[in-house]
């Protein structure tokens, strides 16, 4: 396995960009992830980037945004209609061939002209789930009852999840909601929204993008002080239906931690700090179990995806600040994890490692 | 799609993406939906007797299909729950409902639906349900009105039992409708804001790029040569030439003021580095060629808007054509695309 | 360099396609894909749970309304516990998909992929989900004949090309499908005057001149050197493969003949050790939903000299019957066309002809094939070339 490291990234997440085009979103960010590093695009062997039409409720809305990265002279680049952390797996996996030794992975999702929550019913099996219109937040909820009632979790530490994710997240410019002396009393008083979930229980929505740029072998010892290196990374999905799965579990999250950990040779009970994509607190409670979190690891610092979760980008999102943790030194070894689809259906694990 | 300004004066407008789609179901999916129609809920069994609800065309832990149809019955436990109040948009239901996975009885899996009851705290895990029919039914999800708690449902019938959907139909359910709404608020970026106000103004604005001075109509921020940001607007001339073009038959979606035949074509205003999509007319379609100098036809004064939709159409201007080896993109001033010249 | 140098061989051990028309009703979504997946696992002699992972594509999701149809298909494509990505690269995207596959073997992270384009266009409509209304913005367009009409006018009055070639693509098109079972448009009594008077949508194209709009799939099982050496049928070898993407409308752009096209096929001539693709390719596939385009990418992707290209086509030489260089003997896009798969098709014929697998519409001998693919405002372009031997 080739040597991959982030060697740069930038993240911009607000509650919504209304005069702000993704194109204009994105110019700022992928500039500054390749002017970190002092790479220009003549330089990037290769480009990758997630998004959904969805969001912006126009067919190939992807193919404006390439103006953000200067494609011209032509470059090589694809697209997957994913979270940006997938479009990350797509640029490793090139990465690993060896024609090209540097790649730039970038995500955006602006969701705040429609209906989020809405717009994801729509992801849904066509026949039998989405004529009943079960919006995200209904779904979110229904795994969380379950999580609730089979004893895995309780009120009281759910809140207590939002109380840390709250906390980590000041200081967090990305972050949209965050709070130094917010109590679990105070999101208890907090009034359910989708039953059993608070407000506060679901990821706070935002608009945002993220750009980061991976090199490989030694050009990232070059490019950068300390690279994050990815020693693992693997993805897997569950079946679809609701009603088919543990909605108390979820087996491709656990799935890919196992085989993203032997790739890196080593384990989740190493790791200094994990970042984890979760739409509500109940699935990062199910997260912490299925990838095996132990006590000492801290749990999103940056507060997570509960913090501020753009859709499209939050995984990619959830690897940039695991791998500037890393890089700051502030941590040596981190899990970042990405996820789609209702109920943590399909989820992606790397493993970084600063050196 | 209505254009509104706001308070501000702000563009926006309602953007709504809305399609009745049909969606053929094959023959598992398909003897779901008719056992709907009839007033029966059916299941796919896999050879090892797990019985899925709804019926499924494929085994998720194997891949192999799955086409044991068998009935299971209308009575079943919730296994999970949620409230939804209010209803979305999108939903079938016009009050505040349950939501549950509920396990029929013959079931191995539990099927996602509706509970009608009167608050959240009518809702329990582990609640006896039993379905509510439509009286009309088509073969759809929604047949089922949704499950009210074991032993109220002939209230809500209204019925002896459960009719089918009509007497005599022995047809299968091949296909569902199953329309998607989605409402967006389509706000312009802020160069576009100026671009199109100034079209109300009779103004017609471009993008300069500080790399090289290169003028992009409309405006969209950046430079997509270098991935920079342009911000710099410049007013261009209401008169350029045709870089392209095609005579179209067809109408298009949305514009019956439209006549066919008609001409749209790549205008290369003066001033400008690349063209746009406009209308030629005010002459004979076969007239029209590569390099013809045209200027704008705009709506009268009192039906100008914020829209570029204030040109009504390019009209020649009668000046000698500009050549067509050096029209349209090859009217750019570098000898390359993308290459760096500085502003003359 | 030759791709043999950098990373795992990739073989092409199977191929399944769907029956191509307007509409498959007698299927759901996961029918249309499996129908094809299964076709490519038997070709392949393959299960399930050979498969290490999937890679999908298809063009946007307004078509079947539908949002990452990857989640809801996991199932159907047996992918439970397994990888599964979605690529999205508008009209490129089966070529595209074809390629991400073939990443995950080249890069040595799996050993069987099974990989798959699609689209059920008809539970929508292609012209409302190809121009949906955006707001603000003069809509003249009238879907993708009304973008590329002029671009073709543009080679037209370059080239000097006589101009009835387009017709002329169209034709041996059309007949070429007819030796294709899979192809959508079949018509027998087809002759070239209908072609020719046939009405006008975007002068110069006439109906005859463009694409259906169909539902279909089409997979490919792809494996490693191992795998493709154990293969009991024939297999195809991977030897070049190349993406590209430039921006759209900009200054000086030639968006006749695309830089991003020209660069794409270099890169992959030169991974598959090629300097004269006429005389070094025996079949082509390449993606040609309006007639001219045959004669533009030719020229493009350097089989024919600048403004030379529709000679190939007036002096018959990319028909099947006699010429030296056929150009899409499966009938083409112009005869098929569920835009998701219409790029993985291409890569598939491709694969099909150097395995000897084309049935009816098989070169004669073909040993080394190209398959292409284009999309956005002609901004896109994945290639591959494949060969009978192992590069």
């Amino acid at each position: 396995m080739r040597e991959v490291a982030v060697v740069s990234s930038a993240v911009h997440q607000v509650e919504a960009l209304t005069f702000t085009t993704d194109v204009q979103l994105m110019v700022p960010l992928i500039n500054q992830a390749r002017d970190s590093v002092g790479l220009c695009q003549d330089e990037i062997g290769f480009t990758c980037s997630g998004s959904s039409d969805f969001l912006a409720g126009q067919g190939f809305s992807f193919v404006q945004t390439l103006d953000a990265v200067g494609a011209f002279p032509p470059i090589a680049e694809s697209h997957v209609e994913m979270d940006g952390a997938f479009a990350l797996y797509e640029a490793w996996v090139k990465l690993q061939i060896g024609e090209v030794d540097t790649a730039l992975v970038y995500s955006y999702g602006k969701s705040s002209p429609g209906s989020r929550r809405d717009v994801l019913a729509v992801q849904l099996d066509p026949y039998t789930m989405t004529p009943l219109w079960p919006d995200a937040h209904s779904v979110a909820a229904l795994q969380a009852r379950r999580l609730l009632e089979s004893g895995g979790v309780t009120v009281e530490e759910l809140a207590g999840i939002a109380v840390r994710s709250q906390r980590n997240a000041v200081g967090n410019p990305n972050a949209l909601r965050a709070s130094a002396d917010v109590t679990i009393d105070d999101v208890l008083a907090g009034a359910v929204v989708a039953d059993p979930l608070r407000a506060t229980d679901l990821a706070a929505e935002a608009d945002g993008g993220c750009a980061v740029v991976l090199v490989a072998g030694d050009r990232a010892r070059e490019l950068c002080d300390r690279p994050v290196w990815i020693r693992g990374i693997d993805h897997r999905v569950d079946a679809h239906g609701l009603g088919v799965r543990d909605l108390t579990r979820a087996p491709s999250a656990a799935l890919a931690a196992a085989r993203s950990a032997e790739q890196a040779g080593f384990e989740a009970d190493v790791v200094d700090v994990a970042e984890l994509h979760a739409s509500s607190t109940a699935q990062v409670h199910l997260l912490t179990g299925e990838l095996s979190l132990g006590d000492d690891v801290r749990i999103d610092p940056s507060g997570g995806s509960l913090a501020g979760d753009t859709l499209m980008a939050a995984g990619l999102v959830r690897i940039a600040e695991a791998a500037r943790q890393v890089a700051s030194g502030d941590a040596d070894r981190a899990l970042a994890h990405a996820s789609s689809g209702p109920c943590l259906q399909q989820n992606l694990v790397c493993f970084l490692e600063g050196q | 799609m209505t254009d509104v300004s706001d308070a501000r004066g702000r563009l926006r407008a309602d953007l709504v993406i809305e399609y009745p789609f049909t969606r053929t179901t094959g023959p598992v999916v398909g003897a779901f939906m008719t056992g709907l129609r009839d007033g029966r809920i059916v299941g796919s069994r896999r050879t090892d007797g797990r019985v899925f609800v709804p019926a499924a065309e494929v085994d998720p832990e194997t891949g192999d299909a799955i086409t044991e149809i068998v009935e299971v019955g209308s009575t079943g436990v919730i296994e999970t729950w949620t409230w939804v109040d209010p209803p979305r948009p999108g939903s079938p239901w016009e009050e505040p409902h349950g939501l549950a996975l509920v396990r029929l009885d013959g079931a191995d899996t539990p099927m996602l639906h509706g509970v009608l009851v009167e608050s959240a705290d009518d809702m329990a895990t582990g609640m006896r349900v039993e379905a509510v029919w439509r009286s009309e039914r088509v073969g759809h999800i929604t047949d089922l009105m949704g499950f009210v708690p074991e032993g109220t449902g002939q209230e809500q019938n209204g019925v002896e039992g459960v009719e089918s959907a009509a007497e005599g139909t022995d047809e299968t359910v091949r296909s569902i409708r199953t329309p998607m709404r989605l409402e967006y608020d389509f706000i312009p970026s802020a160069a576009a804001q100026e671009y199109l106000h100034a079209y109300a103004d009779k103004r017609i604005l471009g993008n300069r790029s500080p790399v090289d001075g290169a003028v992009f109509v409309p405006p969209r921020g950046v430079d997509p040569r270098h991935g920079v940001a342009a911000t710099e607007m410049v007013e261009l001339a209401h008169s350029g030439h045709v870089g392209n073009f095609c005579v179209t038959h067809l109408p298009i979606p949305g514009r019956d003021d439209l006549p066919t035949p008609y001409v749209s074509a790549w205008i290369h205003l003066d001033g400008a580095d690349i063209g746009f999509l406009g209308l030629v007319a005010g002459c004979d379609l076969d007239d029209v060629r590569i390099g013809m100098r045209v200027r704008a036809v705009w709506k009268s004064e009192e039906d100008l808007g914020a829209t570029a939709e204030n040109v009504l159409y390019w009209e020649p201007t009668g000046e000698p054509d500009v050549p067509v080896e050096r029209a349209g993109n090859q009217a750019w001033r570098g000898s390359v695309p993308g290459e760096v010249v500085e502003d003359a | 360099m030759t791709v043999g140098s950098l990373g795992e061989l990739t073989a092409v051990l199977g191929v399944g396609q769907t029956r191509y028309q307007s509409t498959r009703g007698d299927v759901s979504i996961a029918g249309l894909v499996r129908e094809a997946a299964l076709r490519a696992l038997e070709d392949a002699s393959c299960t399930w749970a050979d498969i290490d992972a999937v890679v999908i594509g298809k063009a946007p999701d307004f078509f079947e309304g539908l949002m990452m149809p990857e989640l809801f298909l996991a199932d159907a494509l047996g992918c439970v516990g397994k990888p599964i990505l979605r690529v999205h690269t508008a009209g490129s995207v089966g070529g595209s998909t074809a390629l991400v596959a073939t990443s995950l073997i080249q890069g040595r992270i799996h050993r069987r992929v099974l990989t798959l384009g699609f689209e059920k266009q008809s539970e929508s409509n292609a012209t409302w989900a190809l121009s949906l209304p955006q707001p603000f913005s003069v809509s003249i367009n009238a879907g993708a004949g009304g973008y590329f009409s002029p671009i073709i006018r543009r080679y037209m009055a370059r080239s000097g090309a006589p101009e009835l070639i387009g017709c002329m693509v169209a034709f041996k098109d059309r007949r070429h499908a007819l030796r294709n079972p899979y192809a959508h448009l079949h018509q027998p009594d087809l002759t070239f005057d209908q072609v020719v008077d046939a009405p006008m949508l975007w002068d110069p194209i006439r109906f005859s001149e463009t694409c259906p709009s169909s539902d279909g799939a089409c997979a490919m099982v792809l494996g490693d050197e191992a795998t493709g050496d154990a293969a009991a049928g024939p297999v195809a070898w991977v030897h070049g493969t190349a993406m590209r993407s430039e921006a759209n409308n900009f200054p000086g752009r030639d968006e006749v003949n695309p830089q991003a096209s020209r660069d794409c096929a270099v890169e992959v001539f030169s991974q598959a050790g090629i300097t004269d693709p006429r005389s070094e390719i025996d079949a082509v596939e390449i993606y040609v939903p309006f007639s001219w385009y045959e004669p533009m990418w030719l020229e493009s992707l350097g089989f024919a000299e600048p403004d030379r290209g529709w000679r190939m086509v007036e002096d018959g030489s990319t028909d099947i019957e006699g010429g030296d260089l056929p150009v899409n003997c499966s009938g083409g896009v112009l005869s098929s066309n569920p835009i998701g798969a219409s790029g993985m098709i291409r890569f598939a014929e491709a694969a099909l002809q150097v395995r000897g697998r084309a049935g009816d519409h098989q070169v004669d001998g073909a040993r080394r094939a190209f398959g292409h693919a284009y999309g956005g405002g002609a901004q896109y372009f994945a290639m591959w070339v494949v060969g009978a031997d192992k590069p």
